[in-house]
């Protein structure tokens, strides 16, 4: 079977498409994988449409300072009172939920990757020049860019209550809390995504932020909790990285076993992340 | 060689196995460019694993495939080859030209997006969110995405499924205008109808591997007409195959079967001027070819 069908733009009555002409086989291939800003900002805008990401990214953190935060604007969390400068139990409040609002949008990013996997839209992908880790990359960014969304709201909230730090201070919580938050939480939301593929995979984690978050200390300090609890607190997920965002806050310094609990934990969310990765590839 | 002499498919050899199953067992086949060829089976022959490989989505355990001269992976990156599968997933939070939007600006150069928005016949429904289209709309929103790089080799696995009598035609009526303008088009299916109208070749798939490849009317031949069965002591095949409308004639001991496509006038002919008795007529279909010609190990 060699005869290819004549083209015949009469006979077939074709004519406004022979404009188009033959189709042409000498072909370029994209640059930097297929990464482009048109995925990026149709990613953003699925964020910004979501109602559910919206809540938990936004809304909530900006509440949660409000209700819990803004009533202790007076009370100080070091030995210098507020009015000396010293910083408050609001800005406590204020840098956790920041923290909090771009842990849960890096965690949703993690997530979706691996729901739209399951989905079958990864596969839908592989039918174009895009290149699956590029992909990854791009959903980290526009959840990055959430997040720090995320952080800028609560901080603008924060600043409107009257919340006083300095320059460095407002810069050096709002960067460290959101680059720690994204890098350690994407992993979890990769992880958890592999190992639970399908719908749930977002409901799963987001619950688990929560009770992390509690444990690790976000919601209010550790060293207020009981001693057995504070044991425990030390070694659990968000413990470290919002011990060493928080760090600027009273000039103290961080703790080494902070960062230590930081790398350790994104380590254990990356080698997860890559395990069940190959098990799932594994089992399509 | 120029661009244009190598093939869109070059098949070598492809083994596919899952676990104990041989999903493909040896498949060898070349497609020129431009031609659009039917490639059919039942469900399980193993068409969706070929497919999948040429595509490189599933690397094959053994043997080797080449798009445009190129590897799989290569020919989509530059858009020479692309699908419609069943499988594809779609986001479906997105609008129907979101998608189209997303998956254009992946390629280096592709068709306008309205374009392919009216080829499909999804022009109406652009700004529809993907979950709230039908399985036909959605359907055709893949085969648009399909459409956006001109790709030179385009796969379609079941392509109609889910499509309505008017959304098939619309679908078809476009492949064909693709394909005079040298679109090489491979499409799976188990509608031998649906192969009949639209190929020019039919590639003939079960259990893994190709039991017969040819023109349509050749394959058509082969699985349309009625099988007749007599018993015929000492019948004289050569006789018995020079009669009008008689394909094929094969003897088993006493028994002789005729393949034709006027089961009438042989049965009327067997029964007056031979010593057949014990007539027997079946249709011939697509699963008995299918079967007959895996059980015989027969290449047509």
């Amino acid at each position: 079977m060699t005869t290819p069908i004549v083209p015949s733009a009469a006979t077939a009555g074709l004519t406004d498409r022979a404009s188009a002409g033959r189709v042409q086989l000498d072909r370029r291939v994209p640059p930097l994988g297929g990464f482009t800003l048109t995925y990026l900002r149709i990613e953003l805008a699925r964020k910004l449409r979501n109602r559910r990401t919206l809540l938990f990214t936004l809304i909530f953190p900006v509440m949660m300072f409000l209700i819990v935060g803004y009533p202790m604007r007076d009370v100080p969390l070091t030995d210098t009172a507020v009015a000396d400068g010293g910083p408050s139990v609001a800005a406590f409040i204020m840098v956790s939920m920041a923290m909090y609002g771009a842990m849960m949008s890096a965690t949703q990013t993690g997530a979706s990757v691996a729901v739209e996997r399951a989905q079958g839209w990864s596969r839908q992908l592989r039918l174009t020049p895009l290149n699956p880790l590029v992909n990854v990359l791009i959903k980290m960014i526009a959840g990055m860019l959430l997040g720090l969304v995320a952080v800028i709201a609560t901080y603008l909230v924060g600043a409107i209550s009257g919340i006083q730090l300095s320059p460095a201070q407002w810069i050096s919580t709002g960067l460290v809390g959101w680059l720690l938050a994204s890098a350690v939480f994407t992993t979890l939301g990769l992880m958890v995504g592999y190992l639970v593929p399908g719908e749930n995979a977002a409901q799963v984690t987001s619950l688990a932020i929560v009770l992390l978050a509690f444990i690790g200390g976000l919601f209010y300090p550790v060293s207020s909790m009981p001693d057995f609890m504070q044991t425990i607190a030390a070694f659990t997920p968000v413990y470290g990285i919002s011990e060493l965002a928080r760090a600027p806050l009273t000039g103290a310094g961080f703790d080494l076993a902070a960062l230590a609990n930081a790398l350790v934990w994104f380590a254990v969310f990356l080698i997860g992340t890559v395990v069940f990765f190959r098990r799932d590839t594994k089992r399509v | 060689m120029t661009i244009s002499s190598i093939p869109a498919i070059h098949a070598t050899a492809l083994v596919k196995s899952f676990g104990d199953v041989n999903a493909v067992s040896g498949v060898d086949l070349t497609v020129q460019p431009g031609e659009i060829v039917a490639f059919l089976g039942p469900n399980g022959a193993g068409k969706t694993t070929t497919i999948d490989m040429m595509l490189g989505l599933t690397p094959p355990d053994g043997g080797d495939v080449k798009v445009f001269g190129l590897s799989p992976r290569a020919a989509i990156s530059r858009g020479l080859v692309s699908a419609v599968l069943q499988t594809g997933g779609l986001l479906k939070d997105l609008t129907v030209r979101e998608t189209l939007d997303l998956t254009a600006s992946l390629f280096a150069d592709t068709r306008p997006v309205a374009e392919v928005l009216d080829r499909a016949g999804i022009a109406d429904i652009a700004t529809r969110r993907v979950g709230l289209c039908s399985g036909g709309q959605q359907q055709r929103l893949r085969f648009a995405m399909a459409l956006l790089s001109d790709p030179g080799l385009l796969i379609l696995d079941e392509p109609t499924t889910g499509m309505d009598v008017e959304g098939r035609r619309a679908f078809w009526n476009a492949i064909r205008a693709d394909a005079d303008r040298g679109r090489t088009v491979l499409f799976a299916t188990h509608y031998l109808d649906e192969a009949d109208e639209y190929a020019d070749r039919i590639v003939l798939m079960s259990r893994g591997t190709i039991v017969a490849d040819g023109a349509t009317a050749e394959i058509k031949n082969l699985v349309s007409g009625r099988i007749v069965r007599v018993t015929l002591p000492d019948a004289d095949t050569s006789a018995l195959s020079m009669l009008p409308a008689v394909d094929d004639v094969s003897v088993q001991g006493d028994r002789v079967t005729l393949h034709t496509s006027d089961s009438d006038a042989l049965a009327r002919h067997l029964l007056t001027y031979t010593a057949a008795r014990d007539i027997e007529i079946t249709s011939q279909n697509l699963e008995s070819v299918f079967l007959a010609l895996t059980s015989e190990g027969v290449s047509a």
